[in-house]
């Protein structure tokens, strides 16, 4: 079990925000207008929801951020991470960074947004795992260049675009479930919050014991899908008796993790990913469309 | 007890999800103890502690021969003897071995997790020694023949109308739910065993390494008892419980209540420093401290140092939403369960892969680390822990040359497309219901759609609609 590590154990390592920020303002483009961004569309979105990255497109554009998609982007590496096998994590994790490290180094772009709180966690927290080491020089400078530039859309939007109001509607009770990575590896929550907040008409309610994990876990739904499904049921137990028609995520792991107990059980209520609430593509109750 | 400890691991879980009434005491317990400790961390400034108690354990864990030494010169020069084991069995032989020659019958004990760790009482046991626990949560799990399924509250896994139907059974006691009456029938069986007892034995929450204390903590002030009216004392401790100073003790002291059960202090903090000196009115004659490793240097040599800082508290089992659903006794034949037991059971063993569905038991929700009072970064451990069993080639065969072709794949555009294009295609032809969404995947994917729904892989992709888009968006974008 020797691993060939630096002992940085008890002293966590963090990202080296100085190294970068010189790096994009050496080359920035400030005298543009609007902020270039580079879309990180994460491979559930591409292929099982790409109306939520149509969705998360419209909302940076709405509110001044130009958007770029490089269309060679493929997959973070997150779930080899998760279940154990870095060599295969590292080969994605690369791929990624020769797509959007190039992109931040020439000024092109000016940060990476992704829709999804896990994808960005891994970019700016684990990658910094898997490129540990002597042997990783030339990876470690584009691991610093892109986690210091990476942002969750809502994150983005908030923080960066100063975005205070949308211009949404919602007709009938909506509630909020934080997604883990989201909340406790990124640390972004009054952000999704604050917008949902401001979408026009519609009733904000409580999820009980909202900080619960809903039990999705990567490839954790597979290998111990007993414990997964008993932790989704309490998860859709609170959902129910919040009296939300519907639930706000910011992960669509999370979503899908819900929306497939909530519709295998034969409930009416539903999980909506926080960009397409945002944007206005779902304006009402499930039921009603 | 329903769970059987040594069955394999899907067995256990399969039982501990099947069983309600273990759900409704893990239930009852952990949200009980999460609220309490709620409240207790909220009176303090709680990032300060934090901080405060981990750099005492750093500090410890980085100094640990020099501490340890210093702690031994210090217990022999208050009277003490001092016994070194490196592994489980050579500690139950120290303690067997001091039995016999003090021709003890009988022992009783304190509660201690490094005694279960190394399976003390069975050694004591099998050499015609009978075992008394009398911290009341271990004397139920005794009575009842089951191991512990926690690191504070071994009996959370039952309900107070299961320890009722057992002390009716076991001890004569008339039927009642009542925890008074229920505690009472405990302790009056438990105040003649205190008086009978030829040895005590206890484990070790801290041991000051300036003063040679070994500091134990207590609710019941079974710990007092066991500890100084039997003649013979002996304080089993694992290696890494030694800390420099007294103030260093009182602090951590604190940190394992406010976070483990939410008091601000325990009711007993019991400090044994040597055994009874001329002129004292009681104590043991004798009084015997063995040193264990039993696999805490392999943790530093594996390079997980940071499992060893463990105030063995229980805040991540309480946190736990995984612990909450199955148990201790689903974790298998260990004495640490729940977050830190997925690390620490299969880094003390010999060979790690003999428990290693554990660090898998997880979705690393990361509500562990937020609690616990010396910021041990567990989800960082349970994901280094899946690397090193993936490399011992732990895992599925399938599972790995399942994930080599995605990663083969999704590193090349081209693959990528191709991949998802295939992806696209079977999904169509997979069964589904009337909303388009797929009921039945075939193994191992079915263990998603016995539970859930699976939306098809849409029809266009989102770089497919990007695309399309994309000479109208170039118009739009050169306005912007």
């Amino acid at each position: 079990m020797r691993r060939r590590r630096k002992r940085r154990r008890l002293t966590p390592k963090g990202a080296h925000p100085e190294r970068s920020e010189r790096l994009t303002m050496t080359r920035s483009n400030s005298d543009k207008q609007m902020p270039r961004v580079a879309f990180f569309v994460t491979c559930m979105v591409d292929t099982l929801y790409p109306n939520v990255g149509m969705a998360a497109v419209e909302l940076l554009e709405r509110h001044g951020a130009e958007v770029v998609f490089p269309e060679d982007q493929t997959c973070c590496g997150q779930p080899a991470f998760n279940a154990g096998y870095r060599d295969e994590a590292r080969r994605m994790a690369r791929h990624f960074l020769n797509v959007f490290g190039p992109l931040v180094n020439r000024g092109e772009v000016d940060a990476i947004v992704a829709p999804s709180g896990s994808c960005v966690a891994m970019v700016k927290h684990f990658y910094q795992v898997l490129f540990e080491g002597p042997d990783y020089e030339k990876e470690q400078r584009l691991v610093d260049l892109v986690s210091g530039v990476s942002y969750e859309l809502t994150q983005y939007l908030v923080d960066v675009l100063g975005v205070e109001d949308i211009e949404a509607e919602y007709h009938g009770s909506l509630t909020y479930h934080p997604c883990c990575h989201l909340l406790r590896e990124l640390k972004v929550d009054s952000q999704p919050r604050q917008l949902l907040r401001s979408i026009k008409s519609g009733e904000i309610v409580e999820l009980p014991a909202e900080h619960e994990c809903c039990g999705f876990g990567g490839l954790f739904a597979i290998k111990n899908a007993g414990i997964s499904t008993a932790m989704g049921k309490r998860k859709v137990e609170n959902l129910l008796q919040s009296g939300a028609k519907t639930v706000a995520v910011g992960d669509v792991s999370c979503m899908t993790h819900i929306n497939g107990l909530l519709k295998k059980m034969g409930h009416g209520c539903r999980a909506v990913h926080v960009a397409e609430l945002l944007n206005g593509s779902v304006r009402d109750t499930p039921e009603a469309q | 007890m329903n769970i059987d400890v040594s069955a394999p691991y899907q067995t256990r879980v399969k039982q501990a999800l099947a069983d309600d009434n273990l759900r409704t005491a893990l239930d009852r317990a952990t949200s009980r103890l999460s609220e309490t400790r709620a409240q207790a961390v909220a009176a303090i400034d709680l990032q300060r502690m934090r901080d405060e108690a981990r750099a005492i354990k750093e500090h410890a864990i980085k100094n640990l021969p020099d501490l340890l030494e210093e702690l031994e010169r210090n217990l022999i020069a208050n009277g003490c003897q001092v016994h070194w084991a490196q592994t489980a069995d050579e500690a139950n032989e120290i303690v067997t071995d001091i039995a016999r020659q003090r021709d003890v019958r009988r022992t009783v004990k304190s509660k201690s997790m490094a005694t279960e760790e190394i399976h003390l009482n069975r050694a004591l046991e099998d050499a015609g020694i009978k075992v008394v626990e009398t911290d009341l949560g271990e004397y139920i799990i005794q009575l009842a023949g089951e191991p512990p399924s926690h690191i504070t509250a071994p009996v959370i896994h039952k309900r107070a109308e299961d320890i009722s139907e057992l002390f009716q059974r076991e001890l004569g006691m008339r039927p009642t739910n009542d925890p008074a009456e229920m505690c009472a029938a405990a302790r009056e069986q438990l105040r003649s065993e205190f008086l009978a007892a030829d040895m005590g034995i206890s484990g070790c929450n801290f041991a000051i390494a300036e003063t040679g204390t070994i500091c134990i903590i207590t609710n019941e002030g079974n710990g007092r008892m066991a500890t100084s009216m039997p003649p013979v004392y002996v304080a089993v401790m694992g290696i890494e419980k030694v800390v420099p100073r007294v103030e260093d003790a009182f602090l951590l002291w604190q940190a394992v209540t406010r976070s483990g059960t939410g008091q601000d202090v325990t009711v007993y903090f019991s400090m044994s420093s040597g055994p009874r000196r001329s002129g004292h009115p009681d104590g043991p004659e004798e009084m015997h401290v063995v040193l264990v490793d039993s696999g805490r240097s392999r943790i530093m040599e594996r390079e997980y140092a940071d499992a060893l800082l463990c105030l063995r508290c229980g805040a991540c089992l309480n946190s736990c939403p995984v612990y909450r659903e199955i148990g201790g006794h689903a974790y298998g034949n260990t004495a640490y369960s729940g977050p830190i037991g997925a690390v620490v059971t299969p880094l003390l063993a010999e060979d790690p892969t003999t428990a290693k569905e554990l660090p898998f038991a997880s979705s690393l929700c990361g509500v562990c680390r937020e609690v616990c009072p010396v910021k041990i970064d567990l989800p960082r451990l349970l994901l280094d822990l899946r690397h090193d069993l993936t490399q011992l080639g732990s895992s599925p065969k399938y599972e790995g040359a399942a994930i080599r072709a995605y990663s083969n794949t999704v590193e090349k555009p081209a693959r990528y497309n191709r991949l998802s294009k295939l992806a696209r295609w079977f999904s169509r032809i997979l069964p589904a219901n009337t909303e388009g969404d797929l009921t039945k995947l075939p193994p191992p994917l079915s263990a998603w759609t016995r539970s859930r729904v699976l939306p098809r892989i849409a029809s266009r992709s989102f770089r497919a609609l990007w695309r399309d888009g994309r000479d109208t968006r170039r118009g739009s974008s050169d306005n912007g």
